[in-house]
């Protein structure tokens, strides 16, 4: 059974609290179990607690794919990019390289690329995937995106992002606030931008003396 | 040739660890094997926080082999922490205890097993010796929280009733107890007032003393998805938590200084008139007496002590004063305090004064930790209480719970000391005997070097576990108990709705379920007499009989109603008193709704006093017990993280959790380690008047520079708790952990245990 057109995967960063609920879930799924295919990370430790998890983005032209001299990558008719065929993967690593997102990983004891597959045993039996599930702040949440406009008014799904000179349509949508100008994340771009938020913590605790000054 | 076996060496009990762990277990055989279909699946909760989300585990051959998020559970719908989707990994574990062990000085690991049957005898004719020796009050029964609601009323029950001891108390000591007893001050009934759901909807959320994404995962979506329709959010702590990160005020509070801080509030909202004055009139009392406490409490002093910026004050009071809902919740970060119940008491004020509560989405309450948090404080092993939510000194109290038990209210002990007096008591030799439960106090009470040397000095001490804890290690008699998947029963989650445990695997070798251990002691005593239940089911039915007309009324909860509507939310009564509202299938989910009735005021209002009112209580600020000074002069503030819970007793034995954070680290901003001469990574000296405890550096912007962080989830030399202070609230007793002072510095070589321990030894 194809994963329904109308159910959607949606990642909302703001939301993220780094807890790794999803890595663990990730390690109980069916078809790879005892193995993450999801990253997750502090952005910036020393300067904040933000987190960023990494599924695969479920792109609709796959570089991993495009890239791969085996074939051994396979999107469904209903989109989901699937780990490497066993019997075609050779180990090349050029998927590793390639995408944009930093998604697939070298399984160097298998010598297979392994990579999320939107938990396809589950969402194509109508299930959600275990780390949208599990996730204790809806960060990675499966739904409709009639439901997600419901419960996310102030919120809006994308899912075009530049690199550079490529464009990516992607089947995973990240939410960003409604107002937000652009229909695109021009990912490249935003390395150079001035980040948000650090320049607030420094102001949280103020100037005044850690301890003991006073007195010097 | 034989090895001597020494007194255990804090953190460094190497011959132990190697024998008793804590080691790693991860996913192996049947829980890897793809090919693997469970037998059968089981619906429970998990066994950790208070939140008590719904799961279901996947049971293979009397192993638990994985988790199923179990969807249909309204409170979490399948959403779970790290802790509960690895939790199973602490079933047939290798460190898990199958036999009884006593003390034997000659083994290298400084115990030897004997069958089950022996311990038992063992332990019996030790409570008999030291009870006719020194009388009944000499042996003390240290119990807890994340035990069954059946489990804990049992505790009391074998406490008061067989041993006859004032002494019992529970770990709840350490964690729900201001809370408690500041909503008893204030409501009348220590209970969360809403479920959850009134959260959505809430036009402001004030959280304090709470790291929720951490310490309650699954509330973030609760407080995420109020905010997607608006919801304000204000977050008070030292550090910018997870959930502070993206909160829409962040007010960075100095340890200690709570009260201060919701006085000042109440001041802004007295002289805005935020306040809702038909409410306060009719339904409350005491507010004059408190409109005058708070009066000093301008925002520029308010600021000054709480080490918050005016401006700050005064938008948390804008947003929170006009608003027309709201849903204020702490934790033990305003409770962990020498003025817990004070600090709890000021946030209840600025609710009360708002009139927001009994109301759809007009909320507040305290985020229980334990899994049984709630439950477990309830049914009798305070050390002052008996089912219901009875009181032990009062005689009408007694004489209902002695009918229930078939015994002379009159035997029945006074109340006892709390948990952290137990200790005190055995160290001053009043104490000789004491029998552990669901306790680890090695590691999470305060001054735990203090707790070691009382330990020692017991005559006799029996710990019912199932893997040797930090505290166990120094039991003579260790009895082999229950896994929460070994057995079923009840317990009371964060809202106040009684869930469902149910039992998936069989104790493994001569372990067995922690209520026949107790009733095997009782039998051994001879003192059987009302300790002789066959299963939970038949607990359960007594219990509801204890409780029934107390304010903790369980007489109308089954297990059937339980599972039909996915929990029951107590006070639910059998019968509906006259004059009573009819109550739903759930019982009653929110609790001080205008027109409800309770056995306290009986309709003359909703709050649980004889007029129905709820009280306003004066909260004058004083500071910590132990403030910064030149030769300590840096606040040292503890709590947990999302991968570990409490002492780490199970979940320093899930490999994938100590993985996530494997060793303690000290948080520290960067300004403090530049003073200090500090780098990230570096190993640091932390100093207490009490002990010190070597860690690395977490150099972070996150956390207030005239403040350092420990989390206190392990034991032996990382363990926190060897730092913090052992002062105690006055009337709740709870310690004080979230400020003591300390000094920090650079440590010249790493600790001794860094070459020798594994992370969460």
């Amino acid at each position: 059974m194809p994963l329904a057109e109308k159910l959607h995967f949606f990642v909302d960063l703001s939301r993220c609290i780094g807890c790794q609920s999803c890595i663990q879930a990730c390690t109980e799924c069916d078809t790879h179990k005892g193995q993450s295919m999801i990253q997750l990370d502090f952005v910036d430790r020393a300067n904040s607690t933000q987190t960023a998890p990494v599924v695969c983005m479920h792109c609709e032209s796959p570089t991993c794919a495009e890239v791969c001299p085996a074939d051994a990558i396979k999107r469904t008719e209903d989109g989901i990019v699937q780990t490497a065929r066993k019997p075609r993967c050779i180990s090349c690593n050029n998927c590793v390289l390639a995408c944009p997102f930093g998604v697939p990983k070298m399984n160097t004891e298998m010598n297979l690329m392994m990579k999320c597959d939107m938990c396809y045993d589950r969402t194509s039996v109508g299930l959600k995937p275990m780390c949208a599930s599990v996730c204790p702040s809806q960060a990675l949440a499966f739904t409709t995106l009639d439901e997600m406009a419901r419960l996310r008014p102030n919120a809006k799904p994308v899912n075009t992002f530049k690199f550079g000179a490529q464009t990516i349509h992607t089947r995973v949508k990240v939410m960003v606030p409604a107002d937000a100008p652009k229909e695109t994340v021009d990912v490249t771009a935003a390395m150079y931008e001035r980040t948000i938020g650090h320049d607030i913590l420094d102001d949280v605790f103020g100037e005044g003396p850690v301890f003991g000054e006073e007195e010097a | 040739m034989t090895e001597t076996a020494t007194p255990p060496v804090p953190g460094l009990d190497l011959k132990m660890i190697r024998e008793f762990g804590p080691f790693r277990a991860y996913a192996t055989d049947a829980r890897v094997d793809t090919g693997v279909e469970p037998d059968r699946t089981v619906k429970t909760h998990c066994c950790f926080c208070g939140q008590q989300c719904g799961v279901q585990l996947k049971v293979k051959d009397n192993s638990v082999i994985g988790i199923e998020p179990w969807y249909e559970f309204p409170f979490n719908r399948g959403m779970l922490c790290p802790k509960g989707v690895k939790r199973y990994l602490q079933q047939g574990h290798p460190d898990r205890l199958v036999h009884a062990y006593e003390k034997d000085a000659t083994n290298p690991a400084g115990f030897r097993a004997l069958p089950y049957a022996d311990a038992i005898a063992r332990v019996a004719e030790a409570i008999e010796r030291i009870q006719t020796e020194h009388g009944p009050d000499a042996f003390a029964v240290l119990s807890g929280a994340s035990l069954t609601t059946e489990k804990t009323y049992l505790m009391g029950k074998f406490a008061h009733m067989c041993l006859r001891t004032a002494n019992i108390d529970y770990n709840g000591r350490l964690c729900m107890v201001s809370a408690g007893a500041g909503n008893k001050k204030a409501f009348g009934v220590d209970r969360a007032a809403n479920p959850w759901n009134d959260i959505l909807g809430a036009e402001v959320i004030l959280v304090t003393g709470a790291n929720v994404a951490e310490c309650a995962p699954i509330t973030t979506n609760y407080l995420w998805q109020a905010r997607e329709h608006g919801a304000k959010i204000i977050v008070v702590d030292p550090r910018i938590t997870p959930l502070a990160r993206t909160c829409d005020l962040f007010m960075p509070i100095k340890p200690g200084r709570d009260a201060a801080l919701f006085s000042g509030l109440l001041h802004l909202m007295i002289e805005n008139d935020w306040l809702d004055h038909d409410f306060i009139e009719q339904h409350t009392v005491g507010f004059e007496r408190v409109a005058e406490e708070v009066r000093k409490w301008n925002p520029r002093r308010t600021a000054e002590v709480t080490g918050i910026a005016e401006k700050s004050i005064r938008q948390a009071a804008e947003w929170w004063g006009p608003a027309k809902t709201s849903f204020l919740m702490h934790a033990r970060g305003i409770e962990h305090h020498s003025h817990g119940v004070q600090n709890v008491l000021s946030t209840i004020n600025i609710v009360l004064a708002s009139g927001r509560i009994g109301r759809p989405n007009c909320g507040y309450a305290t985020i229980t930790g334990q899994a049984n948090g709630q439950g477990g404080r309830e049914h009798g092993q305070k050390c002052d209480q008996l089912p219901g939510g009875r009181d032990l000194a009062n005689p009408d109290h007694r004489a209902h719970v002695a009918g229930v038990w078939g015994m002379d209210p009159d035997e029945l002990p006074q109340p006892g000391v709390d948990a952290y007096e137990i200790i005190r008591k055995a160290d001053a030799g009043e104490i000789k005997g004491l029998l552990s439960i669901c306790f680890n106090p090695v590691v999470s009470l305060p001054d735990n070097n203090f707790v070691r040397k009382a330990l020692e000095k017991l005559d006799f001490f029996v710990a019912i576990d199932f893997f040797l804890s930090e505290t166990a290690r120094y039991a003579d008699v260790v009895l082999p108990g229950s896994l929460q998947e070994e057995d079923e029963g009840t317990v009371t989650q964060v809202e106040g709705r009684i869930v469902r445990i149910n039992k998936a695997v069989d104790p493994p070798g001569e372990a067995r379920q922690d209520w026949r251990v107790i009733q095997d002691i009782a039998k051994a005593l001879g003192r059987e007499k009302g300790l002789t239940f066959a299963s939970p089911g038949e607990m359960f039915e007594e219990l509801r009989a204890a409780s029934k007309g107390g304010v903790c009324d369980y007489s109308g909860v089954t297990y059937e109603r339980i599972e039909e509507n996915f929990g029951v939310f107590w006070p639910c009564p059998d019968e509906t008193p006259p004059g009573a509202p009819e109550l739903g299938p759930q019982g009653t989910p929110r609790l001080f709704e205008p027109g409800s009735w309770n056995p306290v005021a009986k309709g003359a209002g909703p709050f649980y006093f004889p007029d129905g009112k709820a009280r306003f209580n004066p909260t004058p600020y004083e500071g910590p017990a132990e403030d910064v000074d030149s030769d300590y002069p840096i606040i040292l503030t503890t709590g947990r993280v999302v991968s570990q819970f409490l002492s780490g007793n199970q979940t320093r034995r899930i490999g994938p959790l100590v993985d996530h954070y494997p060793e303690p680290k000290c948080e520290m901003h960067p300004r403090l380690a530049a003073r200090l001469g500090i780098a990230d990574a570096d190993w640091v000296t932390v100093e207490s008047r009490r002990g010190t405890c070597t860690v690395r550096a977490s150099v972070v912007k996150t956390i207030r520079p005239d403040t350092v962080f420990l989390p206190y989830h392990w034991g032996g030399r990382k363990s926190a708790n060897q730092l913090t202070i052992a002062a105690q609230d006055p009337i709740s007793k709870i310690p004080e952990y979230k400020v003591c002072a300390v000094r920090v510095t650079k440590a010249e070589a790493p600790p001794d245990y860094a070459a020798v321990l594994e992370p969460q030894q």
